[in-house]
């Protein structure tokens, strides 16, 4: 897969995607195309299926025995739910970052270096940390101390190592589920500017209830909502800064103006 | 330090600002200079090139309301943001007093009249003069530079009344140009005004640095110049 060519517009394109819990539709219909090297937020209620869209990316939604979808995940020009796509090697190129930070009970170092030798990284693991955790902007605070409990860092640096474990095996696409919900205001900042560095080589889809979060740090924004039989629809799509000044559908004015619910 | 989105997008606008400001500036002394060379194919590009102005004007408002929208700034930033706004609307202003001016040159076309000249020359060289060090110290945040240029004003206001008491004293001389000679009223009230704003732009230089909201010493529109 990660052969094929880079031509593709998109990064990872949704098309008439459809996800269901058992007999519960989640996600109705959701047609998204995520622009390459750019920061793309999904925003809207709970329950309106966002996060169940961000893990379909990565296969992640295998793990609940009840979920199947239906419609296409396409990237690299071919359905990820495809039989002949290999969910593991997709992982690592379609990285994820949880809600609340969760470094391995291992040094920082090895936080860093594990997934990618796992990977079969046969490269100086030395440079390979030095690098990523450089490009996670941690570098600066944790060279002295990289045998140290990953456990022993603050949770925006825990996150910040999180984000270099998924650096370190070398991703496209880089999924973040509320990856700043658990941080602090100024620990949240530094995580948006971060992206906005990352961002220059790697697409990155960022799943947040915080729209603030969403206005500043995206270059795209999807609002979804809840359809009446509570099932999650793709209400509008553009970007981020048209989205937060004037927006098309009523429900998205409604969501962002506060008058929602 | 984080921030780096909104610092980044908070220097383009400054810069924008600036541009707008160099804009107006050229505008205001190409329009005087057309006064003088009654060089009305130059007087009609000054007027129709306030366009320009008015939509860089726009795209800067459009550029303001979405750095509020997504950036939340607060405190200075916020301060920062809204006089941006404000000094963009005034320097949009200023550029129109400059198509004024050129729209007096248009009317008089090539009717001889004798216009005091030398002060309408010395009032639209201090006030670009005023206009950019406010500019600058808009920008750099200054206000103790920012306090001391509307004191500058009383110079143009003295141009001002010499200036009104030669056009006054030509009128009565020659009634025969009297439609045109009233045009330069117009022209001094504009480089006033201009001065005045200038004052304004001075004003939210102090507002971002002390976010202390107040009217410089200055005319204001409504105060008599006579």
């Amino acid at each position: 897969m990660e052969d094929m060519n880079q031509s593709t517009k998109y990064a990872i394109e949704t098309r008439g995607l459809n996800i269901f819990y058992g007999d519960f539709q989640a996600v109705k219909d959701i047609s998204l195309q995520f622009e390459r090297n750019r920061i793309t937020a999904i925003i809207g209620p709970s329950g309106c299926g966002k996060s169940t869209v961000l893990r379909a990316f990565n296969r992640m939604n295998d793990f609940v025995p009840s979920a199947h979808a239906t419609g296409e995940v396409l990237y690299h020009d071919q359905n990820i739910y495809d039989p002949s796509v290999d969910a593991v090697q997709l992982r690592r190129l379609i990285g994820m970052v949880f809600q609340k930070p969760n470094p391995f009970p291992k040094s920082i170092y090895d936080n860093v270096a594990w997934g990618a030798k796992m990977n079969g990284f046969r490269g100086n693991t030395d440079d390979l940390v030095e690098e990523t955790l450089r490009q996670a902007a941690l570098w600066d605070e944790v060279k002295d101390n990289l045998k140290k409990s990953a456990l022993a860092l603050s949770g925006g640096q825990q996150q910040r190592l999180c984000i270099a474990r998924a650096l370190a095996v070398r991703p496209e696409i880089i999924l973040m589920d509320e990856p700043c919900s658990a941080l602090d205001p100024i620990a949240t900042l530094k995580i948006e500017d971060l992206m906005r560095e990352l961002s220059q080589n790697y697409t990155i889809i960022i799943v947040t209830h915080n729209m603030q979060q969403a206005a500043r740090a995206s270059d795209y924004t999807s609002f979804f909502t809840m359809d009446t039989d509570r099932s999650g629809i793709m209400v509008e799509y553009n970007e981020t800064s048209l989205i937060f000044t004037k927006p098309k559908d009523q429900r998205t004015e409604d969501y962002i103006t506060g008058r929602f619910g | 330090m984080p921030r780096n989105t909104l610092n980044r997008q908070l220097n383009m606008v400054q810069d924008e600002i600036l541009l707008l400001g160099s804009m107006v500036e050229q505008a205001t002394l190409a329009a005087v200079g057309t006064l003088k060379s009654r060089n009305l194919r130059e007087a009609k590009l000054v007027f129709e090139q306030d366009q320009i102005i008015n939509e860089k004007r726009f795209a800067i408002e459009n550029a303001i309301l979405i750095l509020m929208a997504t950036q939340q700034p607060m405190a200075r930033d916020l301060r920062t943001l809204a006089a941006l706004l404000e000094v963009n609307t005034e320097l949009e202003r200023i550029g129109d007093y400059a198509k004024g001016i050129a729209k007096v040159t248009l009317r008089m076309g090539g009717a001889e009249v004798n216009l005091p000249m030398m002060e309408i020359d010395q009032m639209a060289e201090l006030a670009v003069g005023m206009l950019h060090r406010a500019l600058s110290a808009f920008i750099e945040e200054n206000a103790n530079v920012a306090l001391a240029i509307p004191k500058e004003d009383d110079l143009i206001d003295a141009l001002f009344n010499t200036a009104y008491s030669k056009i006054l004293h030509e009128m009565v001389a020659n009634p025969a140009t009297i439609d045109s000679v009233n045009l330069a009223l117009w022209v001094i009230h504009n480089l006033e005004r201009m001065a005045d704003r200038v004052s304004n732009i001075c004003e939210r230089t102090v507002f971002i640095a002390t976010g202390e909201l107040f009217e410089m010493d200055g005319m204001d529109e409504e105060d008599l110049n006579v």
